[in-house]
């Protein structure tokens, strides 16, 4: 069998592509909606909203100030303007919050006490929140991988699989609002060490609203007994959703977390800005899988996700290594630009990339890498495709400081244009402090060719099958790095993103 | 098998014809071959046989098994049994080339409603064939026909129809850019098809392709039409005296 599933993997597109295309028929999969009673606080962002989000979550008191600090700063904070996005203004105080379940009032003690509506959801998204039904659709032909997930729907995590058995192996991994009362020197050490408080307009705002989040450590020596995933769901009207990540690997741990995201199909535009902060010490090594599928609005860019979003990670020790993959293919507006600062010597960022922004929809997103030490070693690979009137944009910077001595980056930037409507545009941005650095940036621009879809055409695929291979052939090496699993729903989503972008 | 009347061919872009009049029929079960000098419309024939856009059918029909095909989407043709063997087989980047078979096998056999084969049944069947025409599992793994040598395409492309089995095979200059030891290989792998229920319209330039896959009947095109018709004699003489005596003879 190992040969067989090589195959399957690793070779773009494959049956459940084709299968998930000719299912879905042109409709955003994930658009409906938990009928649920939803508890919101009132409209409008001030301090006592502050407050209230803070005592909510039962935080202790330095938790509320440095929420406070951060909300004073943003109201002197200007919303950045500089990206290729356009949009109309955001009314920050025509926003919901904080939004959550009436049902998770009082926090269930195991998953047994959760709504089971919202289990329901979860299910129907796919994702297996009981630990009994674990492994359908994420269970790998060896059997013996297996995904913890933490579920945040709305402002609130609703369960946590998986607890006990990391516990015994020393790994904490819980929502950050437990973080904080369970793990308060944890949280105060590292929470905004990586993206302070004062970082941007949304990281701030953030920082002051932030309802909840994942909160992983793996200790010391630690390899990371399974996957770990939070899985985000937006689901109320009119409710901004900001969540929080706190990664923590600690010397020589490893861990691979995996991040997914939906919310329901509506009118009018939702707002989303996270925060994920990933901090490794000497030796230790994360991966951060994204798949991103926010409601992308429709087709006359009506509705849909603004996605703002800060994630960095902090190679702080000696000989650590990072990688980041995303596949963003929802969000009606996307700016986002997950980055590294490879601050220990001998220590390695990667960013892998795939944008599909089709219809309306505008990405502008890319990674910083940041060589402070070194030896310090980057790889970027982007793809971006682009289709209908959609505009995508890759924005990155490499940047190599006086120290980082033999700092090597490689950058290879593709953008693929379907039509002739939409933009692809590749903003660079290197600076070189020292003499030894290498520095390596290849672009390509292409489109998908009518003869390529002629020869797959002729060979019995319809024409969004054929672009759908295309493109997935187009995004292999991206799509290879992803674990398994997400590497399946991504080449499924490609597919499904670019629905009715032909003929 | 293949019926092609009074065919009326120009480009949609410009004002130009190219077929004025084809007249056609391939018996099921025979190899039909297609010879003459360049620009005489052989290709333009096998495009719009299977279904490229950019040609105006302005008029005649072409029915494959009574069934008019010239208004079905390219792929519905296919999945109908047309199969054309392209003179420039394209490459598709990061495609493997197991994948691409294994997708338009499947996607044909939907669309005739049977079972799509499973993993392992296409692996074993592949295998098989693949074995036959030379191509290496390495081949098989590598994107379609990128970094393919000329002779690897052209067998890349033979194998793809045996794994579709379609009833009516069109080759359009298979032997172009092939040493003579490839173009026995890809004849090999053609007559491997020769079958009582399927039907060859080999188009080529040479006499010396057809040395190898032995037509039924030979066609002279010239200028947008048939203008003339015999056994494999006549692909002889071709090669002997070349087009012009002909041309001129029919003119």
């Amino acid at each position: 069998m190992a040969a067989l599933d090589d195959v399957q993997v690793k070779e773009g597109v494959d049956q459940e592509t084709v299968e998930a295309v000719q299912s879905v028929g042109g409709k955003y999969k994930y658009g409906f909606e938990t009928d649920i009673e939803i508890e919101y606080a009132p409209k409008g962002l001030n301090e006592d909203i502050v407050r209230l989000i803070s005592e909510k979550n039962n935080e202790p008191e330095w938790m509320l100030e440095w929420r406070l600090s951060a909300y004073r700063r943003w109201l002197q904070m200007e919303e950045p303007d500089w990206a290729m996005v356009d949009y109309p203004e955001i009314d920050f105080q025509d926003q919901y919050y904080y939004a959550r379940p009436k049902s998770m009032a009082e926090k269930p003690k195991s998953l047994d006490e959760v709504d089971p509506k919202l289990l329901e959801t979860y299910a129907k998204l796919g994702i297996p929140l009981k630990e009994q039904a674990l492994l359908a659709g994420v269970e790998a032909p060896e059997g013996d991988r297996r995904v913890a997930v933490d579920a945040v729907f709305d402002s609130v995590s609703v369960g946590t699989t998986f607890k006990d058995e990391l516990a015994k192996a020393g790994v904490i991994f819980c929502s950050i609002s437990e973080a904080i009362q369970d793990h308060p020197e944890l949280v105060k050490k590292y929470l905004g060490s990586v993206v302070p408080q004062s970082d941007n307009y949304y990281a701030t705002l953030n920082s002051a609203v932030f309802s909840d989040g994942s909160f992983v450590y793996i200790p010391e020596g630690t390899k990371c007994p399974m996957e770990l995933s939070t899985y985000f769901r937006i689901n109320a009207e009119n409710t901004g959703q900001f969540e929080r990540t706190l990664i923590i690997a600690d010397k020589g741990a490893y861990v691979s977390y995996l991040e997914g995201c939906t919310a329901p199909q509506r009118d009018i535009a939702q707002l989303h800005a996270a925060v994920v902060e990933l901090v490794l010490l000497e030796d230790a090594e994360i991966k951060y899988s994204t798949v991103q599928n926010w409601f992308p609005g429709d087709e006359e860019g009506k509705g849909g996700i603004y996605n703002f979003v800060t994630k960095r990670a902090d190679c702080r020790g000696d000989r650590s290594k990072v990688m980041w993959t995303q596949v963003e293919t929802g969000s009606a507006v996307t700016w986002k630009y997950p980055s590294c600062i490879l601050r220990g010597d001998d220590s390695q960022g990667e960013f892998y990339s795939i944008a599909i922004a089709n219809n309306m929809q505008q990405a502008d997103t890319g990674t910083k890498m940041i060589h402070l030490g070194k030896n310090t070693k980057s790889r970027i690979v982007s793809k971006g495709i682009s289709a209908g009137k959609a505009q995508n944009t890759y924005r990155g910077l490499v940047s190599m400081h006086p120290k980082a001595q033999n700092g090597r980056n490689y950058t290879q930037c593709d953008s693929l244009l379907i039509g002739d409507k939409c933009g692809a545009h590749t903003v660079p941005y290197i600076e070189v402090k020292n003499n030894s650095a290498r520095v390596e940036h290849e672009a390509t621009t292409s489109k998908v060719d009518d003869e390529q879809l002629f020869y797959c055409r002729q060979r019995g695929m319809d024409e969004e099958e054929a672009v759908a291979l295309v493109v997935n052939g187009f995004c292999k090496d991206v799509l290879q790095a992803l674990p398994m699993e997400f590497a399946m729903e991504a080449q499924a989503l490609v597919a499904i993103s670019l629905e009715g972008s032909v003929g | 098998m293949l019926e092609i009347k009074n065919l009326h061919v120009g480009l949609e872009e410009e004002d130009k014809q190219i077929l004025k009049g084809v007249n056609l029929t391939v018996e099921t079960g025979k190899v039909h071959a297609i010879m003459g000098p360049n620009g005489s419309g052989k290709s333009t024939l096998s495009y719009v046989l299977s279904g490229k856009d950019g040609y105006e059918v302005t008029d005649g029909t072409a029915e494959l098994e009574g069934t008019d095909i010239l208004d079905m989407e390219p792929e519905e043709r296919a999945a109908a049994g047309l199969f054309l063997a392209f003179q420039y087989p394209v490459e598709i980047p990061g495609v493997g080339n197991m994948t691409f078979l294994r997708t338009a096998v499947n996607a044909q056999r939907k669309a005739r409603g049977e079972e799509e084969l499973s993993a392992a049944e296409f692996l074993k069947v592949v295998r098989e064939k693949a074995k036959s025409l030379k191509i290496d599992a390495d081949m098989l793994k590598r994107p379609v026909n990128v970094g393919f040598s000329g002779g690897e395409k052209k067998r890349n492309e033979i194998l793809q129809m045996a794994m579709l089995e379609p009833k009516m095979c069109i080759l359009d200059e298979t032997d172009s850019g092939l040493d003579v030891d490839a173009m026995k290989l890809v004849a090999e792998g053609v007559n491997a098809l020769r079958d009582a229920g399927r039907s060859f319209l080999v188009i080529t330039h040479y006499q010396r392709l057809l040395d190898h896959i032995k037509p039924d009947v030979v066609h002279i095109m010239a200028d947008g039409k048939i203008v003339k018709t015999g056994g494999p004699e006549l692909a002889l003489e071709v090669e002997n005296n070349g087009y012009a005596d002909i041309l001129a003879e029919v003119a």
